[in-house]
C-alpha cells in the first residue's frame, strides 16, 4: 500500500494563551512511501518525525494537508478504519495477559463480516508468533520477557490483523547494543517477508541506513532530504544532512573559495574551477583522506587508534569546526606515529563543499547538478 | 551496620517511640484478650478487689445475646450492601472525571469534599434531609408540619411522604437512609485512590487499544478494569473493614439511641454494642465482642485477599 502525504502540517497550539507562540511540530510534508518499502523517517529529537507517524497511524490529526494510503483519503479516518498496525516505543503490551491473549485482542475486536471464529484467531496468532519466532513463549507475561522479545510480541501484535502500512515508533531505543543489531535484521527479515509497506521512527542513523529503502531526513519540523540512504550520505543536499549522517561524522573546516581554489584555513585544496570568491564550510568524510608526504592538508598529529582491518588517525588542523579530524585509513598504509604533523590527499568524491551563510551544498566541478 | 556498642543509642533514640506503641497498642491489645477470658470481668468489681477465674463464659454469654445478632445482622448488612455499591458508583464516577479536561480539578474537590467533613456533622444533615417533624406519634389525625428535603422532592413528584428515620419508621426505611449516607461517605476515599491508579494507567495502551479498533466497553472491561485491580482490591478490603467498625455514621443520623424513637438499638452495630457493654461496666464481655468482631474482620479480609489473589493481575 503506497502511502501519500500532501503537504501535512501539525501545530500544537500555544500551552500559555499569553505568550501566542504555536509550535509547528512538522511542517508542510510533502512525500510518497512506495508500496512494499521499508522507510526511515530520521532526525533529531523535536524533529516531528514521531508527530509525523502519529498522523500516518491516525492518533493524531493533521492541522492542514492530506493523507492517502494508496488512492484512498484517511485524513479524516480514525485509526481503527485505517488498518495499520503501530508499535510503540515501549510496546505498550498489556501486562495482564499472556502473549497469546496480547497477540489475539486485535482480532478479538473485529467486528461483523470480520469476525472470526476462534480457531481461525488461534491460527492466525500462533501464524503471528511464528513469524517473529515466538511461539514457544505465546504462554507467558511480558514482564517474564526480555526486551528484545516483547518486542517482537510487540511486532506479532500489530502484524496480526493484517495492516495495510505497519508502523514503528523507535523500534530499538528501547534495546541494548547488541539485541539492537540483530532486531533490526529481524525487522528486515519480517518487512520483506511480509511485503507490508513499513515506516519506523528513529533518532540513530545508522539504525536508518542500515535497513530502510529510503529515509527521510528532517530537522524541526522541516524535510530536508528524501532518497535511497547511500544516495543521501555520499550526496547531502546541506551541513545539517552531511553532519547528521555517517559515524564518525564527517569533518567540517572552516574554508574560502579563492581565485579558483579550495582553501581549507591556510592549505589549497585543489582547484574547483570558475566558482565565485565565497567563504564555505568544508566536509571531509572520515574515510576521504590519504596520507600521503605532500598532501595539501596538514594536520597536527595527536595518535593513531588501531581497529585491525584500519586504523583512526586523531588530529588537529586549525580550521578544524570539530575538536578533532578523524580519519579513518586503511592499515596497510604506513603512518608515522613519532611524527608532529600528518599530510593528506583527499579523495574528492568525499569532500563536500557547503555555502558558509546558507549551509546549502556548493556543487564543485563535474558533480554539480 | 551499627557496631554493636553503638546499639544501646539505636534502642534510645527509638525509645519515645516503642514505650508510646507498648502502653497505646501492644498493652491494650493483650489486656482484652485477658479480659474476654476471665469470667464475667468488670473493671469496678476488679478494683474492689475480686479475682475472676479464667474461662469461655463471656463468648458464649455474648453469642446469645439477642441484641448481640442484631448488631452482627446490621453490621454486615451494611457492609455487604454498601462496599459493591460505593465501589461500582466510584469506579463510574472515577473514570468519568478522568476522561474530562475541563473542570476536573473543581469536581475532584468536590467529590473530596465529604472526606473532609466531620461524619457526625454530616448525619446530621442527612437527619435532617430526611426527617419529618409534626404529630405523627401513632394519633389518628396526624399532621406533619415540616418534611425533609427529601420528602419534599418526593412530594413535588406526587408521591406520600415517607417516615425515613422518625417515630414509627420501618427497618427497610432506616436500612436504606444509612445505605444512602454510608455510599456516599465512603464515596471520596475511593475515588481519590481509583482516580490516582487510573491516572497511574500508560495512556499508550489507550493509544494501542484505539489503533487496534477495540469499542469503549471493551476497553473498559479488559484494559482499565484490569489494569485497576490492585486499586480495586485495596479499595474493597479498606471498605469492609471499614464496614464491620460502622458505628458513627448511626449515631450521627440516629443519636446515641441507634434507632428510632421507638425502637431504640434497632441499627445497633458491633462496635455499637461493645461500647454498650463497656458502659454497663461490662469489659469482660465487650472484650469478648472486639475479639469476636477482630476474628470476623480477619477472616473476611483473608477472603478477599484470596480472591484477588486469582483476580488482581500482576
Amino acid at each position: 500500500m503506497k502511502v501519500e502525504l500532501q503537504h501535512v502540517t501539525k501545530v500544537f497550539p500555544s500551552r500559555n494563551k499569553k505568550s501566542e507562540e504555536e509550535v509547528v511540530a512538522v511542517n508542510d510534508f510533502t512525500f510518497t512511501i512506495p508500496d512494499g518499502k521499508l522507510v526511515g523517517l530520521l532526525g533529531p529529537s523535536g524533529c516531528g518525525k514521531s508527530t509525523t507517524l502519529y498522523m500516518i497511524c491516525g492518533l493524531q490529526k493533521p492541522s492542514g494537508g492530506k493523507i492517502f494510503f494508496g488512492e484512498d483519503d484517511v485524513t479524516d479516518l480514525p485509526p481503527e478504519n485505517r488498518g495499520v498496525g503501530l508499535v510503540f516505543q515501549n510496546y505498550a503490551l498489556y501486562p495482564h495477559m499472556t502473549v497469546r491473549q496480547n497477540i489475539m485482542f486485535p482480532l478479538q475486536n473485529l467486528k461483523g463480516t470480520d469476525k472470526l471464529t476462534k480457531e481461525e484467531m488461534l491460527e492466525r496468532t500462533l501464524g503471528a508468533a511464528k513469524l517473529v519466532q515466538i511461539d514457544n513463549l505465546l504462554d507467558r507475561k511480558p514482564s517474564e520477557l526480555s526486551g528484545g522479545q516483547q518486542q517482537r510480541v510487540a511486532i506479532a501484535r500489530a502484524l496480526v490483523k493484517m495492516p495495510r502500512v505497519l508502523l514503528l515508533d523507535e523500534p530499538l531505543s528501547n534495546l541494548d547494543a547488541r539485541l539492537r543489531l540483530q532486531t533490526r535484521e529481524e525487522i528486515k527479515r519480517i518487512q520483506q517477508k511480509t511485503g507490508i509497506t513499513t515506516v519506523f521512527v528513529t533518532h540513530d542513523q545508522e539504525e536508518a541506513m542500515s535497513i530502510s529503502d529510503m529515509i527521510v531526513v528532517m530537522k524541526l519540523g522541516v524535510i530536508q532530504q528524501i532518497g535511497r540512504p547511500q544516495e543521501v550520505y555520499d550526496d547531502p543536499v546541506n551541513l545539517f544532512v552531511a553532519r547528521f549522517l555517517g559515524t564518525p561524522p564527517v569533518n567540517v573546516f572552516t574554508g574560502a573559495i579563492r581565485d579558483g581554489y579550495l582553501y581549507v584555513g591556510e592549505d589549497k585544496l585543489l582547484p574547483v574551477g570558475d566558482l565565485p570568491d565565497t567563504e564555505v564550510y568544508v566536509g571531509i568524510r572520515p574515510e576521504g583522506f590519504i596520507p600521503q608526504a605532500d598532501g595539501p592538508l596538514r594536520c597536527h598529529l595527536n595518535n593513531v587508534e588501531v581497529m585491525g582491518r584500519d586504523v583512526s588517525v586523531v588530529s588537529t588542523h586549525p580550521a578544524s569546526v570539530n575538536p578533532t579530524v578523524r580519519s579513518i585509513v586503511n592499515a596497510d598504509i604506513p603512518v608515522d606515529t613519532s611524527a608532529e604533523t600528518i599530510r593528506y590527499a583527499i579523495k574528492p568524491h568525499k569532500l563536500l563543499v557547503f555555502d558558509r551563510e546558507t549551509e546549502k551544498r556548493i556543487y564543485l566541478g563535474s558533480e554539480g547538478k | 551496620m551499627v557496631e554493636s556498642k553503638h546499639q544501646w543509642k539505636a534502642w534510645l533514640y527509638l525509645s519515645p517511640c516503642l514505650i508510646l506503641l507498648l502502653v497505646f497498642t501492644v498493652w491494650p491489645i493483650i489486656n482484652t484478650v485477658r479480659m474476654a477470658f476471665l469470667e464475667d470481668y468488670s473493671g469496678l468489681k476488679a478494683a474492689g478487689g475480686q479475682v475472676f477465674s479464667f474461662g469461655f463464659g463471656n463468648f458464649t454469654k455474648v453469642i446469645q445475646y439477642k441484641k448481640f445478632l442484631s448488631c452482627l445482622k446490621n453490621t454486615v448488612l451494611l457492609c455487604v450492601i454498601t462496599v459493591p455499591i460505593s465501589t461500582f458508583l466510584a469506579l463510574l464516577i472515577a473514570v468519568c472525571l478522568n476522561s474530562i479536561k475541563a473542570l476536573q480539578k473543581v469536581l475532584q474537590t468536590i467529590f473530596f469534599l465529604p472526606y473532609v467533613t466531620n461524619s457526625i456533622a454530616i448525619g446530621m444533615v442527612f437527619a435532617a434531609m430526611f426527617n419529618m417533624v409534626g404529630s405523627f406519634y401513632g394519633t389518628e389525625n396526624e399532621l406533619i408540619v415540616t418534611a425533609g428535603i427529601i420528602n419534599n422532592v418526593i412530594e413535588f413528584f406526587g408521591g406520600h411522604a415517607i417516615n425515613w428515620i422518625n417515630y414509627g419508621s420501618s427497618y427497610a426505611a432506616n436500612m436504606t437512609v444509612m445505605v444512602v449516607y454510608i455510599v456516599w461517605n465512603a464515596l471520596p476515599f475511593k475515588i481519590l485512590v481509583l482516580l490516582g491508579g487510573l491516572q497511574g494507567i500508560n495512556r499508550q495502551y489507550y493509544d494501542a487499544a484505539r489503533v487496534d479498533g477495540t469499542s469503549r466497553r471493551r476497553i473498559f472491561s479488559r484494559i482499565t478494569v484490569p489494569l485497576l485491580s490492585p486499586m480495586l482490591a485495596y479499595v474493597v478490603i479498606t471498605g469492609f473493614i471499614g464496614g464491620f467498625k460502622e458505628y458513627t455514621s448511626i449515631v450521627g443520623i440516629f443519636g446515641e439511641g441507634m434507632g428510632p424513637a421507638d425502637d431504640a438499638g434497632r441499627l445497633n452495630t458491633m462496635v455499637g454494642f461493645i461500647y454498650d457493654a463497656l458502659a454497663t461496666n461490662s469489659q469482660g464481655r465487650a472484650s469478648a465482642a472486639a475479639l469476636i468482631l477482630f476474628a470476623i474482620i480477619l477472616v473476611v479480609t483473608l477472603i478477599n485477599m484470596q480472591v484477588s489473589k486469582k483476580k488482581v493481575h500482576y
